[in-house]
């Protein structure tokens, strides 16, 4: 039983990672960095929150919540794809304006500058964190099949194909005829829309959009795409790995073994080693970040 | 480096394509028209949100101008901002020289921040500060050092990006830094460590009353000098002119004779230190302990001041003050619209920036050509 709980745990933690890790593998595998996840995360928490309450319904807010994702990364497609501008300064700025843009309009809908009213979520008010609980929840469905669809449309799909072409060398994709600006912008919002559920679920499972909820989960998801080597199926691996050692920390609370600090650390520290080939080098897309001519 | 001068070839390469008549008035419009067009852009965003929250943007901008630059207390707090916004637009700015990307000036201020307090509760109190600056000095540029240094080296001997080190050690940093002052130094129930008793910096207030209750204080002395250091280090030294050759074409820059990785490792460091410095405008300057979370973003505020600065120093110390003028308004008009709509603003101008860069750059070549 105990092992069981652990593993819902787990799995309540690992969602928001997953959807976002879905939506980082496919924007650097078509060569635009994933700066961006952590922004699109808030984003969609935030479109979440103003569907799901004015609209009565945990569909609508997972609608908008979607569409809030999806709005930041045509920022971030147009500014990069069509405006050529550099990823990275683009990435932290929109990370900075979804801040901006949330507690702005937090302020404007909802007249408080912390969190929103109660909205709807799905399943039962107080229907705990038991493993029943978990399975009637259609948002963890979604987020355990979001990086297996991935990993399918990656490398089973004629989409997939040209999306891992135009992030490895956009310039013989485009001497064979794929439109690249069009798959890039496919790519980047269908991450802003994986990232974007990832906020989603956090809203529909605390009933509310809290300033800044989402606490730096889109760079565990950067991290955790890194450290999967843009491998879906090791990507995956990789967010269950960085959830379960929160799991562990949060379970061992009391017994003070290890600083809370430093199981924090875990992601970050293992992406520095992935990135420094300790183990094994991780080699990024080879038109990461790169100005398609 | 007896074969510098192939450096210095290929380095001005770039200079020598323009015509040489006139070459200073093109490289200042190409320089400052992206800025000016941002701004303008970042305005008519403004506009609208201050128009969607039902207020007149013109009541909100004189509100906004005259809460910062129209009395001496805002005036001193757009100036204290812009002391540590400096410090880390800099430091960016430095490092975009030799190439690199320095996203950890986050975790960098925090390390000299942290490193300054360390020392100033290790030393005896009562110290004059004039005596005590020159450690608390050191102290804050190994602090930051370090970290930026960290990154240098991944990149250097492993090859591991520095974008992506440097966010993953902000993280790193700042949990570090939570555990060792949550474990040992901290007043119990706050974030922040016990008061530092010797070689408090003295603030302008003490000097002009008209800045009374303003944090602005002598740290902004050493931010310009770290500006005037900089610009002297990058433009007049020999070891500047390898860093921007390096920055402008590793490839050449090896062939001629320099370490492209020692040149990083350097450059990081450095970076890192002057990020680090910025802790000193806190710690020292104002609340006399170090405070989890002081950097409130500042470090990612950088960016945005060494892009609108051009990459230079002294560009980095205007945006700075322009940035902070940004952050101080949103206070100042928090009556009329939520103040959150200034941090809207300065997003829209870094995205406002980075792609009128290439975009304006393309357009006045266009033109140039056409003429």
């Amino acid at each position: 039983m105990a092992a069981l709980l652990f593993l819902a745990q787990t799995l309540r933690i690992a969602i928001p990672y997953l959807f976002a890790a879905a939506g980082g593998v496919v924007s650097e595998r078509a060569g635009l960095i994933g700066l961006t996840l952590e922004g699109y995360m808030l984003g969609g928490a935030f479109g979440a929150a103003l569907g799901s309450y004015y609209g009565h319904s945990a569909w609508i807010g997972v609608l908008s919540g979607i569409g809030g994702g999806a709005l930041l990364a045509l920022v971030y497609g147009v500014s990069a794809i069509r405006f050529r501008a550099d990823q990275v300064v683009i990435g932290i700025a929109i990370n900075l304006l979804a801040i901006g843009l949330t507690r702005f309009f937090l302020r404007l809908a909802f007249g408080s500058s912390s969190n929103s009213p109660r909205v709807a979520g799905f399943g039962a008010e107080h229907a705990g964190t038991g493993v029943s609980a978990l399975l009637s929840n259609p948002m963890i469905w979604l987020g355990v099949i979001a990086i297996p669809v991935i990993g399918w449309v990656l490398y089973r799909t004629p989409f997939g194909l040209r999306v891992r072409a135009v992030g490895e060398h956009p310039v013989a994709a485009r001497s064979v005829g794929i439109p690249v600006p069009r798959v890039r912008y496919s790519a980047v919002i269908l991450s802003g829309i994986l990232a974007g559920l990832g906020g989603v679920y956090l809203v529909l499972d605390q009933h509310q959009f809290t300033d800044q909820m989402t606490a730096g989960r889109g760079f565990i998801a950067l991290a955790a795409t890194i450290f999967g080597r843009w491998d879906p199926l090791r990507v995956g691996l990789a967010c269950l790995l960085f959830a379960a050692a929160e799991t562990l920390q949060i379970q061992l609370q009391g017994a003070q073994l290890i600083p809370s600090q430093f199981v924090e650390m875990i992601p970050y520290v293992l992406t520095i080693v992935a990135l420094a080939g300790v183990v094994g080098r991780a080699v990024p897309p080879a038109a990461l970040g790169k100005v398609a001519e | 480096m007896s074969s510098s001068g192939e450096v210095a070839r290929e380095a001005s390469i770039r200079s020598q394509t323009a015509p040489r008549s006139g070459a200073v008035w093109i490289r200042l419009e190409e320089s400052l028209l992206p800025s000016l067009v941002a701004l303008l852009v970042a305005a008519i965003v403004g506009d609208i949100l201050i128009v969607v929250f039902g207020q007149s943007p013109g009541a909100v901008y004189r509100l906004l101008l005259e809460g910062t630059w129209g009395n001496s207390y805002g005036f001193g707090q757009v100036l204290y901002k812009a002391t540590t916004l400096t410090f880390t637009g800099l430091a960016i700015a430095f490092a975009l020289r030799a190439g690199l990307f320095n996203i950890g000036a986050e975790s960098q201020l925090a390390a000299g921040g942290f490193a300054a307090a360390t020392v100033g509760l290790a030393l005896p109190p009562g110290l004059p500060w004039i005596a005590t600056l020159p450690v608390y000095v050191a102290a804050a540029a190994l602090g930051g050092g370090i970290v930026g240094g960290t990154a240098g080296v991944l990149k250097a001997r492993f090859g591991a990006h520095e974008v992506i080190t440097t966010i993953m050690l902000n993280f790193v940093v700042l949990a570090l830094l939570s555990y060792l002052t949550a474990a040992h130094l901290n007043v119990p129930e706050t974030l922040h460590t016990t008061e530092i008793r010797s070689g408090a910096l003295p603030r302008f207030s003490d000097f002009f009353a008209s800045f009374h209750g303003s944090a602005v204080n002598v740290v902004l002395l050493l931010a310009v000098l770290a500006c005037a250091g900089a610009w002297w280090y990058l433009f007049h030294t020999r070891r500047g002119f390898e860093l921007r050759a390096v920055g402008l074409q590793p490839e050449a820059a090896e062939y001629g004779g320099v370490r492209p990785g020692v040149v990083w490792t350097r450059a990081m460091a450095i970076s890192g230190a002057i990020a680090g410095l910025g802790g000193l405008n806190f710690v020292l300057g104002y609340k006399h302990y170090y405070e989890e979370g002081f950097a409130g973003g500042a470090g990612f505020l950088g960016i945005a001041v060494a892009l609108v600065g051009g990459t230079h120093p002294l560009g980095a110390a205007l945006a700075a003050l322009l940035f902070a003028t940004i952050s101080q308004g949103g206070l100042a008009v928090n009556a009329l619209v939520p103040k959150q709509f200034v941090e809207v603003l300065q997003a829209v101008v870094i995205i406002a920036v980075a792609v009128s860069v290439p975009e304006v750059r393309r357009m006045i070549r266009a033109q140039r050509k056409r003429a």
